[in-house]
């Protein structure tokens, strides 16, 4: 078997509690795209940890070039020609490009690291590869689909011909995606085989040459681009039937609930990340905000949900004036939230799910009894949202960091929606999660929507933000861009305004 | 299409960094000019400004060289990753050690300055020690690094202080004749330059630290050694990824931080003073901290710093020997008590940021889990 670059045979890892890999075998053809999909925790990071040495197997065997391997640590899995792009990049931000780049793999000139040198080869590289370049420039000032070039060219530098590439497009502008594809290509006809782990299904018929599907640690398939679909690919990874569209009639929009006027905000670094945003957000429709992470999308919802103060501007939530106010008096208003960060700002890990359901109403009746917490009520409304939301858990006091992150985010979910509310402002809500709590709580949002909620909905999801809004703002660069009708978007439509071409341009 | 590769960060953030660390030297330099110069003002009745001048830039450089080496001690610390508050009880453990052991060397018959120079050794030897203590504590059992650094400062107060009574105050205790202090080193031509001629003119471990601070850009910025322990500091999980042995560099980055604040130690007893007191080193080591985190964690601007907390302290010591000719309506520059405290308060206003924020190693102090 000569055409097979590597094989995993039979690897099985055991983490605490859980079974992350179970007698897991697949193999990679020489100059082969190979798509991983399965979903979150199915265990696709956990193997190809394995194979790039940061974790070692309970049991089982790995083969590179037909020969059996035992790869200890990354340095063993570099000398055999396997390079690993990281979902989280491995890039240092104060380093240059070229420094990123070498680190680990130095050339030296007497005493000295030898920067021309390095320089000059990852310029080679990059010319050869097509990946453009600057090695001077330093990291941190680059747009994360050049990181993730510089990631590759990393890889390669160190004589990779196997690449593993985590979740690659997680980050990038739907033309960026394309971009990395051309790459990928290119590199496959250079004798480049690669691993690419997603769980996005349309990426993964565009451009795997095979599929392995992952589910709970199994492989429970193998299939190629032109035997499957959409569908069933998303039952082999769930496990069942899953409704991919959100069923959704049209919206009836009401009164303005929300209204931002010329909204200005500066982020932690000082810089401004929201600059002069106005929209309005009416009872009963969905206004979606796309763009790539990044263009201040985090701070606009930080100013709205007063957790930080916006520099100028206006914002009205069903009539009163709460510019700057505190969240308190927001959420008594009627604003819910789902935060971007639930472990920061959605939930506490160590209180348990009963204490969780009540964070923004314990000081109201009848949970607070005077200066006591009436236990008893508290546990019985935990209870029943529980069971209305379907979070799987033990019991009540079980504490919120110990559930799975689908589940912490319907208890979130289940607090932000009991109450009754105007305005939903949900935050990346499906971020991490399962196919099935992703369809769980789209159903939600759109229960809200149709009860007469405003909801403000930020996503880097491309695909949710078009699903669920009824109408799509385009933030690039602190700014709304442009506002479309989400029954007319096009992706590609979107893309570009997400890269800060107007319609303008994009039609010129 | 392509998408612009336009830059996320506003180009004039690096220039204002550039614009901070100019604001940051040039503070520096006019603080030390200026409590020059008032130095001259009150001095020039008796003395002659260039002599005070000479006199005032040999001081400022002898009292710098405990807080530039541990400076020094703490960049390599810090730089890959691992908090090191301990460099004063370091240098203070170092210090009782050199001299009981130069005093020791001396008893034994060799010259003065070999029992000095071999006090240094155990001065480095010492600060080895209590490295590799840290170091065991923080990168291998992942002790919060605050309370390794305490421990091993409230350790070096105790030993020192109990060893000082046991030996030499109890009845019937050794004697021990101090072995002096190490000898100038007077470097030809240079030393007779007129004004700056008595830079070249001081104890070896002031030539030592400032050796060390060209040394130490060096290997940081030029060398793999540095540009690995850079990335061990800022993000051992990528240095991890590309082979390094991220442990190993922190030990190894901690314990040249143990060995410099050795050095510096030794600097009290066997270059400074020639004997040995309680708390000899009146936290000397916590303003070579602040002399660290004010110059952000690069040699060049620690040393400013150190020079900077150092100038504050031979503007005391001037004023002291001046204080016949300070004039009756700055009488309260004749309390050293008052003037004593300016290092401090220098200290506290550079540590406010207020001249500009500086930025530690992202992953200093966090202990790396595999």
């Amino acid at each position: 078997m000569a055409d097979i670059a590597l094989e995993v045979k039979e690897i099985t890892k055991q983490f605490p509690g859980v079974l992350a890999n179970d007698h897991v075998s697949l193999n990679l053809k020489k100059g082969e795209i190979h798509a991983l999909l399965g979903e979150n925790g199915a265990g696709k990071t956990t193997l190809m940890n394995m194979v790039y040495g940061l974790y070692n197997a309970d049991s089982g065997q790995i083969f590179v070039d037909g020969k059996e391997v035992h790869i200890k640590d990354p340095t063993d899995a570099i000398n055999l020609g396997i390079g690993m792009v990281h979902q989280h990049f491995m890039l240092i931000p104060v380093f240059t490009v070229a420094e990123n780049i070498v680190l680990g793999n130095e050339t030296v000139r007497g005493a000295q690291l030898d920067r021309k040198a390095a320089a000059a080869r990852i310029r080679d590289l990059s010319k050869q590869y097509g990946l453009e370049i600057d090695p001077e420039a330093l990291t941190g000032d680059l747009p994360v689909g050049v990181q993730q070039r510089v990631e590759i060219i990393k890889a390669l530098y160190r004589h990779a011909n196997i690449l593993i590439l985590d979740e690659p497009t997680a980050v990038l502008t739907p033309q960026e995606a394309n971009d990395l594809f051309r790459i990928m290509r290119e590199l496959t006809q250079r004798g480049v085989s690669i691993i690419f782990i997603s769980h996005k299904l349309k990426e993964v018929l565009t451009i795997a040459d095979r599929i392995t599907v992952l589910r709970g640690g199994r492989v429970v398939g193998e299939t190629t681009p032109a035997q499957s679909d959409e569908h069933s690919l998303a039952s082999m990874m769930v496990g069942r039937e899953v409704v991919l569209t959100v069923e959704k009639g049209a919206a009836k929009p009401g009164d303005v609930v929300l209204s931002v006027e010329n909204l200005r905000v500066k982020d932690k670094r000082d810089h401004e990340a929201v600059a002069g945003v106005s929209f309005e957000v009416r009872a009963g429709e969905v206004l979606g905000i796309a763009g790539v992470q990044g263009n201040g999308q985090t701070e606009l919802v930080e100013a709205l949900t007063g957790l930080t103060h916006s520099l100028a501007g206006k914002v009205t939530l069903a009539g009163h004036d709460v510019t700057n106010a505190p969240p308190r008096r927001l959420v008594d208003i009627g604003l819910a939230h789902v935060p971007e960060d639930r472990h920061q700002y959605g939930m506490i890990g160590v209180y348990p799910i009963a204490d969780n359901m009540i964070l923004n109403t314990y000081h109201h009746a009848p949970f607070a009894r005077g200066i006591t917490m009436n236990n008893a009520a508290i546990e019985a409304y935990a209870k029943k949202l529980v069971a209305q939301f379907d979070v799987r858990t033990p019991s009540v006091y079980t504490k919120g960091s110990s559930l799975s992150g689908g589940n912490q985010q319907k208890m979130v979910v289940a607090r932000e929606f009991s109450r009754p509310i105007k305005l939903l402002i949900a935050s990346q809500p499906t971020r991490g999660l399962d196919v099935g709590s992703i369809e769980f709580i789209h159903k939600r949002i759109i229960e809200a929507r149709d009860q007469g909620v405003a909801v403000l909905l930020v996503s880097a999801e491309l695909d949710e933000v078009m699903s669920v809004s009824d109408r799509i703002a385009v933030m690039y660069r602190g700014k709304i861009v442009a506002t479309v009708d989400a029954q007319t978007a096009t992706r590609e439509q979107l893309g570009l305004l997400m890269a800060g071409v107007t319609t303008e341009h994009a039609a010129a | 299409m392509t998408t612009q590769a336009t830059s996320f960060t506003p180009p004039q953030e690096n220039f204002l960094k550039r614009h901070a660390n100019a604001r940051r030297y040039g503070l520096i330099a006019s603080v030390i000019l200026g409590l020059m110069v008032i130095t001259v003002l009150i001095g020039q009745a008796s003395t002659s400004p260039t002599d005070i001048i000479a006199s005032f830039i040999a001081t400022t450089l002898t009292f710098a060289t405990p807080l530039t080496l541990g400076a020094l001690s703490g960049i390599y610390c810090e730089r890959s990753g691992v908090v090191n508050i301990a460099i004063e009880g370091m240098m203070l453990a170092a210090c009782f050690f050199g001299f009981i052991a130069a005093g020791w060397f001396k008893s034994q018959g060799l010259p003065d300055q070999t029992a000095l120079w071999l006090g240094v050794g155990v001065s480095i030897l010492t600060g080895l020690l209590l490295a590799l203590l840290h170091g065991v504590l923080s990168i291998r059992f992942k002790v919060n690094q605050i309370i390794s650094g305490t421990v091993i400062n409230i350790l070096a107060v105790g030993l020192t202080g109990y060893l000082n009574r046991q030996l030499f105050f109890q009845s019937g205790a050794a004697q021990l004749t101090s072995a002096g202090t190490l000898a100038r080193v007077r470097i030809p031509i240079l030393a007779d330059i007129p004004l700056i001629g008595g830079i070249f003119d001081q104890q070896p471990l002031t030539y030592v630290g400032i050796i060390l601070v060209f040394v130490t850009h060096f290997v940081l910025f030029k060398t793999v050694w540095g540009l690995r322990t850079r990335a061990v500091g800022e993000h051992p999980r990528a240095a991890d990824t590309v082979g390094i042995n991220v442990y190993k560099m922190r030990y190894a980055n901690v314990l040249i931080g143990g060995i410099i604040a050795g050095v510096a130690g030794a600097f009290f007893t066997l270059q400074s003073v020639g004997a040995f007191e309680p708390l000899m080193t009146a936290g000397r080591g916590f303003i070579a901290l602040a002399a660290m985190i004010f110059g952000n964690w690069s040699p060049f601007g620690a040393w400013a710093a150190a020079l900077l907390f150092a100038s504050a302290q031979a503007f005391q010591i001037n004023l002291q020997f001046y204080s016949a000719s300070i004039p009756p309506e700055l009488d309260f520059l004749k309390k050293s008590q008052i003037v004593g405290m300016l290092p401090y308060i220098l200290t506290i206003i550079a540590m406010t940021g207020i001249v500009g924020r500086t930025t530690p190693p992202a992953e200093d102090g966090i202990p790396y889990e595999k």
